[in-house]
């Protein structure tokens, strides 16, 4: 069975959801959606304070090429127009809505079958659509989604990778779209491939997941065109775009280079059921799946949640947070943001929110490092991480850069593995900024 | 019960494997039981008491170091201590003196552990610096190898360790047989390798012992393969090459179950803090080790060396992690 092949770690697989359908979150009271929910420039308000709104509304205009067009999840009165503290911690320009009712916007409905989309839409008109959505990449990066189905010029997609590896421990809302909605994610993928222009299709997806895979091979047995289903050993990190790519195709992204530069284009399942919904119902990105786990929760599960819906209204409906919590991350144990509190709000990009009880919240003491090199066997892109931790504590910048440190993807397998304990990554992400800031003022 | 608004907040990852100092230093430690059970049936009590002794005062000195000198708060219950004290009674003949075991490990823990900052600073593995000043300064209790005879006699009778045979064949230019002549103390290789009968060190007698040791520091992914197969691999060849073109020259098979091979090659070299990080660095260095071993057994002064040629790659460890870097992603 296909994997990546250097580095990687096992951590336990967790995903006590895999078997809770995807179930619709009651309406919120109250929503506030963020206009920067996506890599880029953030979108601009086009409501003010007191306009009514209709759930698939846009509210917030793409500002630039790499942008992306925010919708309204609900219908409503504007509140407010204001910054709101996001998953990051920062405080970000959001449009504040009361729910009343739920109404949606005219424009979202079904009007022909999807057949008719995949033989009648053009290249461009497919783009279009998915672009007016809001379209973005939703296994967490959130690069505009029409951006990365455009391909610079001179550069020659040849091959649609779908990521349904969800590696990340805990996390179960890509498998259960996989089971739920096989059938539309695979209309979707063949979209995004007429989008793309390519002719070949694979999707990935983790052998922890058999019924997923079964599911996705018999409705491409029944479809094919080109779209193969692709098990692969279970490993962290499989979803990194890299890895992903080498352990499909065994094409290797070259260094500071974008999956192009090997042919391939990445999209998460999530962002394939999202462009679904945009070509076919015209249905922009106002909800998502989001698996509400952690070991102490009363009624862990996959629901279906309006974007900009508070973190604790996800977790009231997962039976309310636990006594004994410590930590709320939204997304998954690995890669996830640490939140400040519950009132952060779901966004496009937001596959998980994980409850970890006190007693696991706290790392344990960091200690010397004893060298035994069980960081460097593990790193997915060939560093060292105790010597670029070693180095970032003594600010040697130059050194780090020549030690590639850019390269990393910032996965947490080093610190996951580290027997002292150290902090490897959060020492390495400190240096990759100062890196990133001399290699900008360079320029 | 944590309030809302007192969260913890901290950057990913927000597991963590579980791995630690300790778990690695009780593998460790397991791993080195069949050889020191052996040892034991060899050598009688006589083995055991060296190795309490040398494991004593490791941590003694450790503690003391530590908590007196440094002001530190103590990191004996780390267990790396006890590691370096069973490694540096492996090393030792089982009759030795134990106040010369225990000076031994003054010299490992003082000298080869803590004057370099403890754990994962130190250049040199801290046992065979311990091993390698008793030899210099003791050279007669050091080299003093009682043979086996378990629990029979309590009369220590002592003799020749093979490799020893061999050097002195070597230099009278007798040719060396697979078996040695039988009344001289000779063995044959399955001796060799269960450690039946052989003189040597308390720990390095029985390389079928080590070499399931072996089988479970890998299992428990506690090392790599890569140093001992790479030291194992350039002993064969370059001892191969020797007997190929002298016969007086000892066979692989002959050198690598003799001696220090297994406990060096699995125990020693493949010390954390003193061998190479990078794949391509462990081949480097486990290559120089082998080669130094035959080099050093063949035309050097003494019989048997493992324990200087570990030691002098050991002090190229920091070169090769500087110019062996690991393969990059494409």
């Amino acid at each position: 069975m296909k994997t990546f092949t250097l580095g990687g770690i096992h951590p336990p697989d967790e995903k006590r959801t895999a078997g809770s359908a995807i179930a619709p979150l009651p309406l919120p009271g109250q929503v506030a959606i963020p206009l920067s929910q996506h890599i880029g420039m953030p979108a601009t308000p086009l409501v003010a304070k007191g306009d009514r709104v209709k759930a698939g509304q846009l509210i917030g205009g793409a500002a630039g090429f790499i942008s992306a067009n925010v919708h309204s999840s609900v219908s409503g009165v504007v509140l407010d127009v204001k910054a709101v503290v996001d998953a990051s911690g920062y405080a970000r320009p959001a449009v504040v809505i009361r729910v009343e009712g739920d109404e949606w916007d005219e424009s979202v409905k079904q009007r022909e079958s999807p057949d008719h989309y995949l033989s009648a839409f053009s290249r461009e008109e497919m783009l279009a659509s998915i672009q007016a959505a809001g379209v973005v990449g939703m296994g967490g990066a959130t690069f505009p989604a029409r951006v990365k189905l455009s391909p610079p010029a001179g550069s020659r997609p040849e091959i649609l990778i779908v990521n349904g590896a969800e590696c990340e421990p805990f996390l179960t809302a890509d498998h259960r779209l996989m089971i739920e909605r096989s059938r539309e994610l695979l209309i979707g993928t063949r979209f995004l491939m007429k989008a793309l222009g390519v002719e070949q299709a694979i999707i990935g997806i983790e052998n922890n997941k058999p019924d997923a895979i079964a599911i996705m091979r018999e409705a491409v047995t029944k479809h094919t065109l080109g779209i193969e289903v692709c098990p692969l050993k279970v490993k962290y990190p499989q979803g990194g775009e890299k890895q992903l790519i080498q352990a499909t195709t065994g094409r290797r992204v070259p260094p500071g280079a974008l999956p192009i530069a090997a042919g391939v284009v990445v999209h998460n399942v999530g962002t394939v059921y999202a462009a679904y919904e945009a070509i076919t119902i015209h249905k922009p990105l106002v909800e998502r799946v989001v698996t509400v786990t952690g070991k102490s929760l009363e009624r862990p599960g996959n629901y279906l949640c309006r974007v900009g819906a508070p973190v604790s209204h996800l977790i009231e409906a997962a039976g309310g947070l636990p006594g004994d919590t410590g930590k709320v991350v939204s997304g998954g144990p690995m890669m996830g943001k640490a939140l400040a509190s519950t009132d952060v709000v779901v966004t496009k990009g937001t596959s998980g929110v994980l409850v970890i009880p006190a007693a696991e919240a706290l790392r344990n003491p960091s200690r010397d490092c004893i060298r035994c090199a069980k960081c460097v066997r593990v790193c997915p892109m060939g560093l060292e991480p105790y010597l670029l931790m070693t180095l970032g504590e003594h600010r040697q910048t130059g050194e780090m850069e020549r030690g590639r440190v850019m390269d990393c993807i910032e996965c947490g397998s080093c610190s996951f593995t580290c027997p002292a304990q150290r902090p490897l990554l959060d020492v390495i992400r400190l240096g990759k900024s100062r890196v990133g800031q001399a290699i900008k003022s360079r320029k | 019960m944590n309030p809302m608004n007192k969260l913890i907040v901290s950057p990913s990852p927000h597991i963590h494997g579980g791995d630690s100092i300790e778990k690695n230093m009780r593998g460790v430690l397991v791993a080195l039981l069949p050889a020191l059970l052996c040892s034991v049936i060899f050598f009688g009590w006589g083995a055991l008491y060296v190795t309490i002794a040398a494991v004593a005062s490791a941590v003694l000195f450790e503690h003391v170091i530590q908590r007196y000198l440094f002001k530190q708060p103590t990191a004996i219950e780390d267990g790396s201590a006890v590691v370096t004290g069973v490694l540096l009674a492996f090393n030792l003949p089982a009759t030795i003196p134990l106040w010369l075991a225990a000076l031994g490990s003054l010299v490992a823990i003082g000298v080869g552990k803590m004057s370099f900052g403890g754990l994962g600073n130190n250049i040199f593995n801290p046992a065979l610096v311990g091993r390698v000043f008793l030899l210099i300064s003791f050279p007669v209790q050091m080299t003093t190898w009682p043979v086996p005879n378990g629990f029979e006699t309590t009369d220590a009778v002592t003799g020749p360790t093979p490799l020893a045979l061999v050097k002195q064949a070597l230099r009278a230019q007798k040719p060396f047989v697979e078996v040695l002549p039988a009344g001289d103390g000779g063995h044959s290789l399955l001796d060799l390798g269960t450690g039946s009968g052989v003189g040597g060190s308390l720990g390095e007698i029985s390389a079928f012992a080590l070499l399931l040791g072996f089988a479970y520091l890998l299992v428990r992914r506690i090392i790599t393969w890569r140093v001992p197969v790479s030291i194992f691999l350039s002993i064969a060849l370059f001892s191969a090459i020797l007997h190929w073109i002298n016969p007086s020259y000892a066979g692989p098979l002959f050198h690598l179950l003799s001696g220090g091979v297994m406990l060096g090659a699995i125990f020693m070299a493949t010390d954390y803090a003193t061998s190479p990080m990078s794949y391509r660095g462990m081949w480097i260095y486990g290559a120089g080790i082998g080669t130094l071993t035959i080099v050093i057994r063949n035309f050097g002064a003494y019989p048997e060396g493992v324990s200087f040629a570990i030691l002098i790659m050991n002090a190229f460890t920091p070169l090769i992690n500087k110019y062996c870097k690991p393969k990059r992603f494409a």
